[in-house]
């Protein structure tokens, strides 16, 4: 592999050029992952903002700051900003774009015209979505008909903004598709691939097959508001129930363009701090693929209880069953990339270790729903919440932080004060489990989802989640305090601060526009920490 | 009836729920303990002891067996917890004879009950113990769920169609029926009980056709009126000040001046409150919709009479 | 199979990728009309006699013209695009001119349709028969309008000297594009209006 020199970031890489207008017109993949990431990042505040007005309101069973139509906007807004403006395009379209290219050892994307369109695709996907805030939703995310398709809100304006963000989203995943399978560098071959690209190759599948279909939908909805259309009107003939199993069809494979990037980011940060190859790199790459796959056959287990008949819901039972094999693979290697290994507990490690640790709680509360009987009890409580929670946030958000820990030093050119980094790593690891954990217990006692008000008996739990919010927002806060700390006056980062051996780390921090000065040639694969003929295990 | 954690069911059915939750709960925590502790312990003791010496970690890449079991095995759990709770669904899902029917449609926001000898019921379901109930459901407006968390079951409710869902009550209590799928507003107020009573008493219920609400002979009528007004769901969309919501403030109504819808205006007095109970588009009030579902066959006319001097009291 | 030194400037690559990426999103395309065509299918065995009933008001004259004007604009494309593989910018845009020609003739024939339809009292929330024939048709109708503009964008293209023998990547990509929006018609034709 080629070495690059190790000094510090001399000059200002592809930073250098200022002025909107080198952004805005940006061709380069690296400033578009970097407008993405502040576009998303600033939505996940948004969401958390409004996630905390939620957790505010439910201190008390009844109706206390706000009204319970307000409060229903609240989640509403509250889950669809976070999926749609963050979780979604956070991870792929914001550290994807920066360092796909990089780590196959190609100077940017396939297409880079289209990766600079698709990024304000979504910014006007994002203007459209919140011009419909001015008669807001109520509907939850899921936009379930008839309500949705009844309700005095700006719901055809929304399913426009969402069309949008869906086409970026098609771009996106398109434009890497092509990237990967054409401009790898010499000597890169499947194998040699990192992780991080199996896992973005296959989330990218999922995007391009899976989110046409939830466009049509929400074109749908909004010509049942528009021209009347009867597809999910029953008085008309149609189904209402139509509605899910079309929405349902995308959003539970998104659950996994969710999860694949940040999986991806955690194969690639347990080698690097525990200086060890990773344990069973083809099973995890192919896993990525099986999940992919798989993930389009189970939507069903979202509609358990919609009237579906009992043979139909088995078969999507036993199907839910098998995505969890591939995903406990990619746990059970990660664990053992660990065994003799060099351990270290910067914050990136600390972050991916969380991530196995969390998303465990989250998938292994996975069961309990995929099996028939207990999810007949479960759904629609507060023990989904909690389990989606678990996985999006335990899962996604620590794997974006490992990510974001991670590959700072690359982005910018500095380095944050590790010591901060670490406190609030420990006030998110406990006010998450705090704020979350609860509410498994809520679910079971039987408090339903969505309530604006509750029964008294539910009180404890949602003060105590309350308690735990405040934790997290406060871990999170000072987060990205440090952060921006680092931006403005953090120490400059040496190249490789991580002694990291794929491609990206072989360029100065920053890197240059044109990424490597040569296309580099590949002999070897990223993972060969430690030494060949080691002890063996 | 509260329960705490996964207990306090309140049938066999609902028992057995709870044992596929306890297994479910024992493999997820073991594999759990298992991984994690795993995570911790390799964490602490392969931590790094001599910066220099960071090259020496032996080149593992895999191991084909440890792999092989490792998909076998989950595989296998999985395909049994999966069986397990198919067969407890079936049994959920297979009606019973013998089963006492009742007819619950949803609409917002609130429960109208329906049984097959005539009589209706709003927010309150009544059924004798040790028999099946078969619930017939559906919707007039938008999706409801119905779930009645002490029997581990819900079901949704549909409008255009009509879903089922059976219990087997042990033992007389009052039990939770909640809302479960979003439908506006009122949705975490549509609160309804199943009133499981013991068959004599439900022997003597039936016998005497009571309508919604309890027997409470000697009540004052305002009282009374309270306690319909709150288990009919009349305050779901009728605020005594405070936010507006759907229908018009009970507070400082009686005996105002109401404007109407079309122009003209009515005094609010006992006979237009009473219209407006068993008959609500007659004359609806200006500026607000035409959704209020009548309380003609739900409501006796002395519960009518309690509803409107409650509102009298609300000054 | 990696590329070569010189990534996407490599022409063989740029092309390749093209390729690549525009058989990508025509699966998009696939999926977005497949989510319809279930939809189809769904309420057709829902509601076997409607759809019987309805599908017999569709004008089928009018819709067999249109299918012969998108067959023969999809042939004036491949010719098209052979006349541009043997160098022969002039002879591409005459014939992709005469593409979107006929895609404008498909338009206004389709133009008629529903105005007749209209007429008769036809409309998207009349039942689910005339809701799905107006969304499909509709949404294909919206593609076409795509597909022309992509067309002409081509014909700029090439007015400016962009093509070649050797390069014409543009024009091959746009073609193929066509000739999905031609498919697609394909598959509307007889289940809208010719399977009772």
């Amino acid at each position: 592999m080629a070495q690059a020199a190790e000094e510090p970031g001399s000059g200002r890489g592809y930073l250098a050029e200022s002025g909107w207008r080198s952004w805005a017109y940006t061709m380069d993949h690296k400033r578009i992952g970097v407008m993405y990431l502040y576009t998303t990042i600033a939505f996940f505040f948004i969401g958390g903002i409004f996630a905390l007005l939620l957790r505010l309101e439910l201190l008390s069973p009844q109706a206390k700051y706000f009204s319970d139509h307000t409060y229903n906007i609240f989640f509403t807004l509250h889950g669809s900003m976070m999926i749609f403006l963050f979780i979604i395009p956070a991870i792929p379209s914001g550290l994807g774009n920066f360092f796909i290219p990089m780590h196959i050892g190609a100077r940017d994307v396939a297409f880079p015209r289209i990766n600079l369109a698709s990024y304000w695709v979504f910014v006007a996907g994002f203007l459209v979505v919140i011009a419909s805030l001015v008669s807001p939703m109520d509907t939850g995310w899921t936009f379930y008909t008839p309500y949705s398709a009844k309700t005095g809100a700006a719901v055809a304006t929304l399913s426009f903004g969402i069309f949008l963000l869906g086409m970026s989203s098609i771009l996106t995943g398109l434009n890497f598709i092509v990237t990967i399978h054409k401009l790898r560098a010499p000597g890169m071959t499947w194998h040699r691939l990192p992780l991080f690209i199996w896992g973005m190759y296959s989330t990218s599948i999922i995007q391009v097959v899976a989110t046409p279909v939830v466009g049509v939908t929400f074109l749908l909805l909004a010509m049942e508001r528009l021209l009347g259309v009867a597809f999910f009107d029953p008085a008309k003939g149609g189904d209402p129930v139509l509605f899910q199993h079309f929405f349902w069809f995308y959003s539970h494979p998104v659950v996994y363009v969710m999860i694949l990037p940040a999986m991806g980011i955690i194969s690639e940060v347990i080698p690097v701090f525990s200086r060890k190859p990773i344990f069973g790199y083809k099973a995890i790459a192919y896993s990525s693929l099986a999940i992919a796959f798989l993930g389009f056959l189970v939507w069903g287990h979202h509609m358990f209880t919609s009237g579906m008949s009992p043979l139909a819901n088995a078969i999507f039972s036993f199907l839910t069953f098998f995505v969890a094999v591939p995903t406990a693979v990619k746990v059970f290697n990660w664990i053992a990339t660990l065994y003799k290994g060099s351990i270290t507990f910067e914050s990136p490690m600390l972050y991916a270790l969380t991530f196995i640790f969390l998303f465990a709680v989250g998938g292994l509360t996975g069961p309990f729903l995929g099996a028939l009987a207990t999810d007949v009890q479960l759904h629609d409580t507060y023990f989904v919440v909690a389990h989606f929670h678990y996985t999006m946030m335990g899962g996604t958000v620590m794997g974006f932080f490992a990510g974001l820990h991670y590959w700072f030093p690359k982005m910018t050119g500095k380095m944050v004060n590790e010591k901060i980094a670490r406190i609030s790593w420990a006030l998110v690891f406990v006010g998450f489990n705090v704020a979350f954990f609860t509410m498994f217990i809520a679910g079971v006692k039987g408090m339903p989802r969505r309530y604006a008000e509750y029964l008294p008996k539910f009180q404890v739990e949602n003060v105590i989640s309350t308690v735990g919010a405040a934790i997290l927002a406060v871990g999170i806060g000072m987060m990205f305090w440090n952060f921006l700390q680092g931006l403005r006056k953090g120490p400059p980062a040496p190249g490789n601060p991580w002694r990291a051996l794929s491609l990206e780390w072989q360029t100065p921090s920053p890197p240059d526009t044109e990424n490597f000065h040569e296309i580099p040639v590949v002999t070897d694969w990223p993972y060969a920490y430690g030494t060949p003929k080691g002890p063996a295990a | 009836m509260d329960n705490v954690l996964a207990f306090g069911a309140a049938s066999a059915q609902a028992a057995r729920v709870d044992a596929l939750f306890v297994m479910i709960t024992v493999i997820g925590g073991f594999f759990f303990f298992l991984t994690q502790g795993m995570l911790i312990y390799f964490a602490v003791r392969y931590r790094r002891r001599l910066p220099d010496r960071d090259n020496e970690t032996p080149r593992i890449t895999g191991n084909h067996l440890l792999e092989f079991f490792w998909v076998l095995i989950p595989s296998i759990v999985v395909v049994a917890i999966f069986y397990y709770g198919w067969r407890v669904y079936t049994d959920q899902r297979i009606p019973v004879g013998g089963a006492t029917e009742v007819y619950v449609n949803a609409r917002q926001w609130l429960y109208e009950i329906k049984y097959p000898d005539g009589r209706t019921a709003i927010n309150e379901i009544r059924v004798p113990a040790g028999r099946p109930v078969k619930f017939i459901l559906s919707a007039s407006d938008v999706i409801h769920g119905f779930y009645l968390p002490d029997f581990r079951v819900k079901m949704d409710m549909i409008p255009g169609r009509v879903t089922t869902l059976w219990v087997e009550p042990d033992r007389p209590g009052r039990y939770q029926i909640f809302c479960t799928v979003y439908c506006g507003t009122g949705h975490s107020n549509m609160l309804a009980q199943l009133v499981v009573m013991s068959p004599d008493a439900y022997a003597e219920w039936s016998a005497r056709h009571e309508e919604a609400g309890e027997e409470k002979e000697h009540e004052p009528l305002a009282v009374r009126g309270a306690r319909v007004a709150k288990n009919a769901g009349c305050l779901n969309c009728h605020p005594i000040g405070g936010a507006a919501k759907v229908g018009p403030d009970w507070k400082g109504l009686f005996g105002s001046n109401v404007p109407l819808e079309g122009g003209a205006s009515a005094t609010a007095d006992e006979e237009y409150l009473r219209e407006s109970i068993v008959d609500p588009g007659a004359r609806i009030v200006k500026g607000f919709p035409n959704v209020m579902p009548t309380y003609k066959t739900t409501l006796s006319k002395e519960d009518v009479d309690a509803v409107v001097e409650y509102i009298k009291t609300l000054k | 199979m990696s590329a070569p030194h010189e990534g996407h400037g490599d022409p063989r690559v740029a092309f390749e990728s093209a390729k690549l990426g525009l058989w990508t999103f025509l699966a998009t395309e696939v999926l977005l009309f497949g989510a319809l065509f279930t939809a189809y299918a769904v309420f057709r065995a829902k509601y076997p006699a409607l759809f019987h009933s309805e599908h017999l008001k569709l004008n089928r004259v009018l819709g067999t013209l249109n299918t012969v004007v998108l067959i023969t604009s999809s042939l004036t494309v491949v010719l098209g695009v052979d006349a541009i593989r043997r160098g022969k910018a002039r002879l591409l845009e005459r014939y992709y001119a005469v593409t979107i020609v006929l895609g404008a003739v498909f338009l206004c024939v389709k133009y008629i349709e529903w105005t007749g339809e209209f007429h008769h009292g036809r409309y998207p929330d009349s039942n689910i028969f005339f809701s799905l024939y107006f969304m499909m048709t509709g949404l294909h109708g919206i593609h076409v309008i795509l597909g022309m503009g992509v067309l002409a964008y081509v014909v700029v293209l090439s007015r400016r000297g962009r093509f070649s023998g050797e390069y014409h990547t543009p024009a091959e990509v746009a073609g193929l594009y066509w000739h999905f929006v031609d498919l697609v018609w394909i598959y509307l034709l007889p289940l809208l209006y010719l399977i009772g």
